[in-house]
């Protein structure tokens, strides 16, 4: 296909060579999933969905055209449409695009895949799930139950007018379990939180993520759930696990890392940051056990990529290292925009989507400590699993989340079970209450395919990788007892 | 592109063979976007996205595939080969005990015309209107299709064109007068008073904000607020799935016969609303269905699947089994009022990223967000800094709602997630006693 498209391209260019800049992006995406629920196998649905966007850039104006419609005319006319666009916003831009210049790049990724989704019969994909769901089930208190592996396979190419060529073939898995119990009018559910293990990678990936033996403990949980005592209300030292430190970072450092953030693009939706640009290079984010990286490069975690969505090659950057604040979350446009150092990851949700700031993947560094001696240094405090509930203030820094499961820890070990956990504080302030970082004994690599965010709206998927941390003086209670 | 979608419907279906039944449904839009920031253009650009499902069915196994659809010679040809692949995936398939589709064909059609200027045109008005402002949103606009046909001979199309200018003025800081114009008919004199409007409000966030302890506020939430309220009772709240296993946050209505404020009625009115008449198996949505009637818990919304599931009838909701029409009866508060009644405590403008606290006790939390005002004596005296509120329904939408008002806003949703959305919202504002505060 992509020769084709490519033919085409290069002949709708206009023969004049008048535009100063002019790409395309391809987004071919394929999904399947099997899902069963209560037993019962959910509806079989795939899905194939292909388009391009053209942007142009051109004296100082800038547009975009997406379409379906990827042949010589169709291509012709998206190209009409985008220039337009960049002709009628040459006087009313908020940046003078004259002033950004990219080079060509040649590239290509490819996700590494052990057992491939369409190499694997109908029956054996829907025998992989019910084996999972078979776990879930099996006590009168349970009233709903869900298995389920979506895949996902996109393939992408970027080609601009000056002989930019890059091509990446992304596979993605996302095993999905979910039980849910009621007794005594008290409902609790047990999960895999979000989707939060999506990965790069084929099913091999359930094997790696004990796909079955999460699903018999989900179940075993949830019965324990039932029977714990609301969560008490006061102030101690927590443990965070990795399902939910995925939440505690994407929310309360990647996203007001986000350049575009910063510079007010998102202020009517997504939220403004109460970071500043000269915070960079001297803010104390965190404590100093506070490691964190925007990665590209870390083999299944679902944002690696060779290149971001605006042609540009991604590598490894400390965002914040020895808990001082490094550098934000921008991509080339962004950083031209604000004239800082940033990251590679302008990224879209599909073809019809142009590319804005996102997280990629963001991942906290494993620090010295193992599970048990995090938890022995404490006298009393909680750990914390499995996110179920987030909310952040609009410049990313009174937040509350609440988790599935709570664990006390008293004289340095586990004891109760609590259910309905939640807390809260301040961005700004609980990083420097970092006082313990796991290490890579407790780091998982997660990702989810829901961080929601720019005008118009694109969800797209995200990588966090991240160790167990304990922090100090956390804010924690319950729900209504 | 509603006769083409209807042609490319029979092509697919020359591929049915026997008693199997196609379904078929279209989604599309031709969209301008601009995105504006500090009152200029951030990001302007068109999107043309057309797609179709088709489902086969062969008693009570069942398939789909949603395709992307261009036009191209051999388009008739991929499409029957759509339908040869479901089959072949049937095959493989047990029987669905939950599937259900509309046997008895009901057509319908409802069609608009464009009653607004270009995108590029709209463009350049925006700019010029947001001199001297720090104006921030997206304007989105175009034609939005839905269509659903299906081999019994049932034949539906919604399209619309609308356009959703959803933007915000801000002042110092994360202060900020949220404002919006959308609709299907474009009048410039409406829109140059919105503006003027939200120059006027500007004028009191640009005073020194107040910063209040956490605690119980008498506060106004105004519908914008109103409606983020709502809009997450929507995730869970009013599907019937999530009644019968237990996890809806009106448990509580459900298993203990609580109930919420006696002035509290809530209706899913489809007819009244700006999205189409049909859903995706293509069961016919109901005028009305009542979901809170005076505070008590009347009804769910009930998707075909969970219908069948659960040996009841549906009511025309989609799979997620959420509002897409919902309408807030009003009160007899009069908005002129507000203030009077307020005397001392917070006018809310605008919620932020509301979530469950404790989901099946009805327990929720969020943020203020934008505008929200300290009054005192019946005036609004200075902005306030953001504050969380984590609370429980049953004392905002129950003991502690003091009236809704007389007035409603209609809101069309501004969602854009992989389309635009034809959902909307008719809602009044809420005077709540002693809202908690926490953060």
């Amino acid at each position: 296909m992509w020769p084709s498209i490519e033919r085409a391209f290069r002949e709708a260019l206009p023969a004049d060579a008048g535009l100063s800049f002019c790409s395309l992006r391809v987004v071919e995406s394929e999904r399947d999933s099997v899902q069963i629920r209560q037993g019962v196998l959910e509806p079989m649905n795939r899905g194939l969905d292909r388009g391009g966007m053209v942007t142009v850039r051109h004296q100082g104006g800038y547009g975009y055209a997406a379409t379906s419609d990827l042949s010589l005319s169709g291509l012709r006319s998206a190209i009409r449409n985008a220039s337009r666009w960049a002709q009628q916003t040459r006087a009313t831009s908020v940046f003078d695009w004259n002033l950004f210049k990219q080079e060509a790049v040649t590239a290509s990724y490819r996700s590494v895949v052990g057992q491939p989704w369409l190499e694997t019969s109908l029956q054996d994909r829907i025998s992989l799930v019910q084996r999972a769901h078979a776990e879930l089930v099996g006590a009168s208190e349970i009233v709903d139950s869900r298995a389920g592996v979506s895949w996902q396979r996109d393939k992408m190419l970027q080609l601009s007018h000056d002989g930019g060529r890059i091509e990446q073939e992304f596979e993605f898995i996302a095993p999905d379990l979910s039980v849910v119990a009621h007794a005594n009018g008290v409902t609790q559910t047990r999960s895999l939180g979000m989707v939060d293990r999506m990965r790069q990678g084929g099913l091999e990936l359930l094997e790696d993520i004990r796909f079955w033996e999460r699903a018999a403990a989900l179940k075993e949980e949830v019965l324990e759930l039932l029977k714990a005592p609301n969560c008490p209300s006061e102030t101690m030292d927590v443990v965070l696990m990795p399902d939910q430190m995925i939440l505690q970072i994407h929310e309360s450092i990647g996203h007001p890392l986000e350049l575009d953030r910063i510079l007010g693009d998102e202020r009517n939706y997504a939220g403004t940051s109460f970071v500043t640009p000269e915070m960079f290079g001297s803010y104390q984010y965190g404590s100093p056990l506070l490691n964190v990286t925007f990665d590209p490069s870390v083999p299944t975690e679902v944002a690696s990529y060779v290149t971001d969505d605006d042609g540009t090659l991604a590598q490894k950057e400390y965002v914040i290292q020895k808990g001082i604040l490094q550098r934000p979350l921008g991509g080339a446009i962004s950083q031209a925009r604000a004239d800082m150092l940033g990251t590679a990851n302008a990224r879209a949700s599909s073809w019809n989507r142009p590319p804005i700031d996102r997280m990629a993947n963001l991942n906290l560094e494993v620090g010295d400590q193992s599970l048990p001696q995090l938890i022995s240094a404490m006298e009393r405090g909680i750990l914390l699993k499995a996110n179920c509930s987030w909310s952040i203030d609009d410049s990313r820094n009174k937040f509350q989340f609440g988790c599935e499961w709570g664990q006390l820890i008293e004289n340095g070990k586990l004891t109760q079970v609590v259910r309905n956990p939640n807390y809260r504080g301040i961005s700004a302030t609980f990083w420097r209450n970092l006082v313990g970082v796991g290490d890579a004994s407790t780091r998982e690599v997660l990702g989810t395919p829901f961080c929601g965010k720019g005008e118009p709206n694109q969800a797209i998927r995200v990588g966090h990788a991240s160790p167990a941390c304990r922090f100090r003086g956390v804010d924690v209670f319950g729900g209504d007892a | 592109m509603k006769a083409r979608f209807f042609e490319l419907f029979e092509l697919a279906d020359a591929a049915r063979q026997g008693k199997e039944i196609l379904l078929a449904n279209y989604t599309g839009e031709d969209s301008e976007f601009v995105r504006f920031n500090h009152g200029k253009v951030r990001q302007p650009g068109s999107v043309a996205q057309h797609a179709l499902s088709l489902e086969l069915i062969d008693g009570q196994r069942h398939a789909s595939v949603d395709l992307s659809v261009s036009e191209h010679p051999e388009l008739g040809a991929e499409l029957r080969a759509a339908v040869q692949s479901l089959r072949q995936v049937l095959a493989f398939l047990p029987e669905d005990p939950h599937l259900l589709y509309s046997e008895e064909p009901c057509s319908s059609s409802v069609e608009g015309d464009r009653a607004f200027p270009a995108g590029d045109e709209l463009m350049l008005e925006m700019v010029r209107a947001a001199t001297g402002l720090d104006l921030v949103g997206l304007l989105a606009g175009g034609e939005v299709s839905r269509g659903f046909a299906n081999s019994l001979g049932q034949r539906n199309w919604f399209s619309r064109h609308t356009f959703n200018f959803d933007f915000s003025v801000y002042t110092r800081g994360d202060r900020a007068v949220k404002s919006g114009y959308a609709g299907q008919r474009w009048d410039a004199s409406v829109f140059e008073g919105i503006v003027q409007a939200a120059r006027r409000d500007l004028i009191l966030l640009e005073q020194p904000a107040k910063t209040i302890a956490p605690g119980d506020y008498d506060v106004y939430l105004a519908p914008p607020a109103l409606q983020e309220i709502v809009d997450l009772l929507g995730w869970g709240g009013f599907s019937l799935k999530s009644h019968r296993t237990r996890q809806t946050p009106f448990l509580r209505m459900l298993t203990e016969g609580a109930r919420l404020s006696s002035k509290l009625t809530l209706v899913e009115d489809t007819e009244n609303g700006a999205g189409p008449g049909f859903q995706a198996s293509g069961f016919i949505k109901p005028p009305q269905v009542t979901l809170i009637e005076g505070g008590e818990l009347k009804g769910a919304l009930a998707s075909p699947r969970s219908a069948k599931e659960y040996g009841v009838v549906p009511n025309g909701a989609s799979d997620q089994e959420s509002p897409a029409a919902l309408h807030v009866h009003s009160g007899s508060l009069p908005v002129a009022d507000v203030m009077q009644h307020l005397d001392r405590g917070l006018f809310i403008n605008n919620l932020h990223y509301l979530n469950y606290s404790d989901r099946p006790s009805g327990r929720i939390t969020g943020m203020t967000r934008f505008a929200t005002l300290w009054v005192e004596g019946g005036h609004a005296t200075s902005a306030v800094n953001v504050m969380r509120f984590d609370e429980s329904l049953f004392r905002v939408l129950g003991e502690n709602l003091v009236d809704l008002t007389r007035e409603q806003a209609f809101r069309l949703a501004s969602d854009t997630y992989g389309g635009r959305s034809t959902a909307s919202v008719r809602l009044p504002g809420a005077l709540i006693r002693g809202f908690r505060l926490t953060l």
